[in-house]
């Protein structure tokens, strides 16, 4: 049966009908193209007149099809796809095209924006004759959500679930839940002790009934989509049984084995071969190093075991492999610092005295390595003048172009510290002071009032080269102040670099498995930079805290709540929907070629090894159409942007090419194709 | 019952679609007990006029192989259909051109200038330039010659055909089942191509897994392993586009499929089939090394993607030879283009 | 050759290039009219036989338009259209198009201004080559209708003969 199409051509009041003939497009369409029964045009086919208009055709002239020549499809589509749904008619049964935005406002002569017109009529309705009614699909969400990354942002989100009732699985990689913010001495700009705000959190997590936390634990394979993503998490080997621990700590006390602890100390310090990375950990459950314990490296020792009480020392245990479901997912990976011997002018690895500022903040820490004295790499010596350099990796071209949004602060604190604990000259060496947020210029203020230095100039070298008598035996930095206007050579007993926060090294490749991008610069990027900045264009999954760019403590928890929020919101409406703008296989016609199957960025196609067969998930699937345009078998359909629809709208579209004397049909196929006139019929 | 009528006739093609006919062994004596052979002229002697005489629609199944490069040749399609109740283009050449459907990517002109004139073998003993005249007046009257038309068309680019039989040539097991349908009037819908619904990789038995291609290689340059996909391997293998039903013969015996048995079902332009998907695969994101795996890899794109299908392809023929009138008033001839 | 008014079939991407064309629009940008566009998700939907079949059924140019390489709004979809986008000019070219009636354009939604840059570039290229009218290359051979005749009349004269 033909359909019954219905053309509505907008006036927009003078925004179309100012350069088209509006009334010449309706009338042509009316009478030209075949199975138009309506063909109307009006001033405001959005307003609820121009609505009802479509409505009614639809109900007394019986339309099939809606044809709505207008503006963009972005601003009323919905308007008229919801007219057609009151009216009976499926939404996707109607289509736009856009002659304000595409022709009248950008044309000059009424003749020409008049023809477009017409062709982009034709093609709307040549298309829409092909269209399919389709229907929105749903999916339950589990409500169970897994976090990703046990720092701050994370705590933040899976404190905010599991108080508001929903259960949450922590992974995080350390054998510690606490992330970099338990390294830190004082938090800017109000300088809380960050143990005492983070580790009521931490104990809190620990101890929650709806959390339960994989320590010393990653994310192994992601699989299925939201509202039922199913996640493989590997428990990494304690050597530890971390039901029969009770974290009394004998075992770390007795272990005979000192190792560099280059994680949580950044170096600066020592752990045992057994640990827990800092007195406060959670869970109290220490690991065994087994790269640098006795037993493990030469067969001897086993003093662990010898001492702990409740046998729970096990050198057999092997990684473990835990599946879980899961209806949405939070990333909340984080960052790492980036690697100051990079910059060799710098001096880091090569000049003792050179430290990065992750060494500085466990200097800084009463709990640290040094006990909280500010001393020279000697480990007694205390400065009398330290230069601290804003920048180092940030904010260069060579490096990273981005700023890292927290030196600024972080270097005014240390500045803070420096003048608090000792007799110390502190010089800042800053490009730009970057002081934006709440609280943040006046305690600037405050260290410019305390007596630090600030001196403003992107820092040359760091030598210690002396060229003076009174450079002798320190570290000379030399800097173009670009306030003075001259060379500058200031001799210093250390040196503080504030290297950037980088993407942690794996970002990618757990993006990989999530199905979600990662910037240039190797940040998640978010759904919407302004306007949805915690999602991410796949649905289920969200991001939180520094993993989505450098962002200091409280963005990081603002996020972790937001993405909690996100998530809530989720669960309590407890089903998603599904586009129905998604691609589908036909498995008769697929023959298994595997062309579509690393095509998809979601990784919605799946291959049945049984069947020979490649499979699209419909939840993953975003309807970008990729893989039909590639299948080579035509196994694959878009729907709403099938192969005939499209096609259909080309004919349209190429209406007045076709009619130009041109040969009515180029298609190969004998039903279309000019047939050759018999001649000699007898 | 009393027998079928049966026609063979053979257009531009090799030839090799009638002996494809006799590959059906023995099957070939159920076909003489269930048909009378009407028109045959390969096998039988039959003349034109013979057809011509018959009621039209009176033969039940007419074979139809080859394309249409000249005007008898179009004039003996529209006989065959007119006389035919069933019309099968019969082998790559009826049903989309096939190699001679490739001598689209020139003209006429430039086909003559070879064959009457540039030709190592024509040459020296045509100093004249002689060309093929559709009249030659002799003596005792006017001599005819069949015009070679500028484009090879396809069966059903010149008349209605009814079924399409795939292949270079078709399979035996193929033209046997064909005719059982016929003979048990179990006919598919009607413009069907009498094959499997799916493509080659669907009976290929090596093991494939997800494709990435940093660079095409010529069938000469590597000798592929046995066991994994040939596509895999950098092979331009033109299964995964092409319709199956022949076994996967070429893969079996480790050479690329060419495509000889055209596309799957609803595909109206198989190069564009093994384009879009060939390209997708690619392992590169940068610009200048994509062009250069193309360009490297695949010199000879149309040979490559419609070695086939030029014919019956969405373009069916090159621009750079247009048609003889005015747009190819100075055709590069073809020895200088090679 | 002068009232020559090319016409090209843009496809456009739903997420950047459409909305560069939204946004040149809004912006009231002129350019010139010879490019009717065809919204689709992704540039990676864009099948070459969209184009093949654009340019024999009488386009005189298509044009591709995405989101910058990097900037996809499917991650990197861009990139496989990219890619078929090299294929399909190759097999164009060596089938005597020339390369400038196809082209591919990255214009971001910000990129209104670009966007009609890209169309006026094309627009004035295309219209300097002229019509392409692809399928008028396999029109029938003049003489066709004669020879046929000249067979059914030989046929004819050969019948009379016999009988």
């Amino acid at each position: 049966m033909a359909e019954r199409v219905g053309i509505y051509v907008c006036h927009c009041g003078s925004n179309i009908a100012g350069m088209i003939d509006v009334e010449e497009v309706a009338r042509w369409a009316g009478q030209s193209i075949k199975d138009v029964v309506v063909s109307r045009d009006y001033k405001f086919m959005c307003s609820s007149l121009g609505q009802k208009l479509i409505e009614d055709d639809i109900r007394e002239q019986g339309l099939t099809r809606v044809v709505v020549a207008a503006c963009s499809p972005h601003l009323h589509e919905k308007t008229f796809r919801r007219a057609c749904q009151n009216a009976g008619l499926n939404q996707y049964l109607c289509q736009m095209t856009n002659i304000r935005e595409h022709v009248s406002w950008v044309s000059t002569d009424r003749q020409k924006a008049t023809e477009k017109a017409k062709a982009l009529v034709a093609a709307a309705a040549e298309r829409v004759k092909h269209q399919r009614p389709l229907e929105q699909g749903f999916v339950k969400v589990n409500p169970a959500t897994l976090v990703i990354g046990g720092g701050i942002a994370g705590l933040q989100a899976t404190l905010e679930l599991a108080d508001a009732g929903y259960p949450v699985y922590l992974v995080e990689r350390e054998p510690s839940i606490g992330g970099h913010m338990a390294q830190f001495d004082k938090t800017f700009p109000t300088l809380d002790c960050s143990a005492c705000i983070l580790t009521p959190k931490m104990s809190e997590v620990g101890q929650h009934e709806n959390v339960k936390m994989f320590t010393y634990a990653e994310v192994e394979e992601v699989s299925g989509s939201v509202g039922c993503f199913k996640v493989k998490i590997r428990q990494k080997a304690r050597h530890v049984i971390f039901e029969k621990c009770t974290g009394c700590g004998i075992c770390v006390e007795k272990c005979p084995r000192k190792v560099v602890d280059n994680v949580f100390e950044a170096g600066m310090g020592y752990r045992k071969a057994i640990y827990t990375p800092f007195p406060q950990a959670v869970p109290r459950t220490p690991v065994i190093d087994t790269a640098n314990c006795t037993w493990f490296t030469r067969g001897k020792c086993q003093v662990c075991s010898k001492v702990c009480p409740t046998q729970a020392i096990d050198y057999d245990q092997k990684d473990e492999i835990i599946q879980i479901e899961v209806g949405n997912i939070i990333v909340a990976t984080g960052w790492k610092l980036f690697d100051c011997t990079r910059i060799p002018q710098y001096g880091y690895g090569r000049l003792a005295n050179v430290f990065t500022n992750m060494e500085f903040e466990r200097m800084c820490n009463a709990a640290g390595p040094t006990g909280g004295k500010i001393v020279l790499r000697d480990g007694k010596t205390e400065p009398r003048r330290i230069a601290i350099i804003h920048c180092v990796g940030s904010r260069d071209v060579r490096h990273n172009q981005y700023c890292s949004a927290v030196c600024c602060m972080a270097a005014l604190k240390f500045g803070h510290l420096v003048l608090e604990k000792t007799k110390a000259e502190v010089y800042s060496f800053y490009i730009d002071m970057r002081t934006p947020m709440k609280d943040y210029e006046e305690f600037y203020q405050r260290l410019l009032e305390e007596g630090m230095h600030f001196v403003r100039g992107k820092v040359a070298e760091v030598t210690d080269a002396a060229r003076l008598p009174d450079e002798q035996g320190s570290l000379i930095v030399q800097v173009e102040d670009t306030l003075l206007g001259t060379q500058r050579r200031i001799p210093v007993d250390m040196v503080v670099l504030m290297a950037a926060l980088e993407p942690q090294a794996d970002a990618k490749e757990l993006g990989l498995k999530l199905g979600i991008s990662c910037s240039m610069a190797g940040w998640y990027t978010e759904r919407h930079p302004k306007l949805d900045p915690v999602a991410t264009m796949t649905d289920g999954v969200f991001v939180a805290g520094a993993c989505q760019g450098p962002k200091d403590i409280p963005a990081s928890v603002a996020q972790g709540a937001a993405a909690a929020a996100r998530v809530a919101g989720m669960i309590t409406a407890g089903k998603v929907t599904i586009e129905p703008i998604i691609a589908s296989i036909d498995e008769q016609k697929c023959s298994g070629c595997r062309i579509c199957n690393n095509l998809c960025p979601y990784n919605a196609i799946e291959y049945d090894e049984e069947k020979g067969v490649s499979r699209v998930v419909a939840a993953m699937c975003k309807g970008c159409g990729t893989c039909v345009s590639a299948c080579p078998a035509n196994a694959i359909t878009g729907a709403h942007f099938s192969n005939e629809q499209i096609a259909a709208e080309l004919e349209g579209i190429l209406w007045d090419a076709i009619a130009d004397g041109r040969p009515a049909s180029a298609a190969p196929d004998g039903s279309k194709a000019p047939q050759s006139t018999p001649v000699g019929a007898a | 019952m009393s027998k079928g009528k049966l026609a063979l006739y053979w257009a531009a093609s090799c030839g090799g679609c009638e002996i494809a006919v006799l590959g059906i062994d023995e099957h070939i004596l159920d076909v003489a007990k269930a048909f009378d052979i009407v028109f045959w002229p390969c096998a039988t002697d039959g003349k034109v006029r013979d057809v011509e005489k018959m009621p039209d629609g009176s033969i039940d199944l007419c074979l139809f192989n080859g394309g249409i490069r000249t005007s008898e040749q179009e004039y003996m399609a529209q006989l065959m259909r007119r006389k035919s109740k069933v019309l099968v283009a019969f082998g790559s050449c009826a049903h989309e051109g096939c190699i001679p459907g490739l001598a689209n990517l020139y003209n006429r002109k430039a086909i003559f200038d070879t064959v009457y004139k540039e030709g190592s073998t024509t040459f020296p003993e045509n100093p004249q330039d002689h060309r093929p005249q559709p009249i030659t007046d002799v003596p005792e009257g006017k001599l005819s010659l069949p015009l070679f038309y500028d484009t090879l068309k396809t069966l059903d680019q010149t008349v209605e055909v009814d079924y399409y039989l795939p292949g270079c040539p078709p399979e035996a097991k193929n033209i046997w089942a064909a005719l059982v349908a016929v003979l048990e009037g179990k006919l598919p819908p009607k413009g069907s191509v009498i094959g499997l619904h799916t493509t080659v990789c669907d009976e290929c038995p090596r093991k494939r897994s997800e494709k990435k291609i940093k660079k095409f290689y010529r069938t000469w340059e590597i000798i592929p392993d046995e066991e994994n996909c040939l596509l895999e391997q950098g092979l331009v293998c033109c299964g995964i586009a092409t319709r199956a039903g022949c076994g996967a013969l070429c893969p079996q015996v480790n050479s690329p499929c060419i495509g000889c048995h055209g596309p799957n079902d609803g595909v109206e332009d198989y190069g564009a089939r093994l384009m879009s998907a060939l390209a997708s695969v690619i392992d590169s994101q940068d610009p200048e090394e994509i062009q250069r795996i193309i360009a490297e890899g695949i010199p000879d794109p149309v040979g490559t993607f419609y070695r086939f299908s030029l014919a019956a392809s969405y373009l069916r023929r090159s621009k750079a030879f247009g048609g003889d009138g005015a747009a190819a008033a100075q055709p590069t001839p073809l020895a200088a283009k090679a | 050759m002068e009232n020559f008014e090319p016409k090209i079939v843009g496809f456009l991407c739903n997420w950047c290039s459409y909305r560069a064309a939204d946004l040149a629009g809004s912006a009231r940008i002129k350019y010139p009219p010879n490019v009717r566009v065809i919204r689709v998700m992704c540039s990676g939907r864009v099948d070459p036989a969209f184009v093949l079949k654009a340019f024999s059924m009488g386009a005189d140019g298509v044009m591709v338009a995405g989101c910058h390489p990097g900037e996809c709004h499917y991650i990197e979809q861009n990139y496989k259209a990219m890619r078929r986008f090299y294929m399909l000019k190759q097999t164009l070219v060596a089938m005597g198009l020339e390369p400038q009636r196809f082209e591919l354009v990255w214009a971001s939604a910000a990129e209104g201004q670009q966007l009609a840059e890209a169309i006026e570039r094309m627009t004035d290229n295309v219209r300097r080559l002229g019509p392409l009218r692809w399928a008028e290359n396999w029109a029938d051979d003049p003489q066709r209708e004669e020879a046929l005749q000249h067979i059914v009349k030989e046929h004819e004269e050969a019948l009379e003969v016999i009988s």
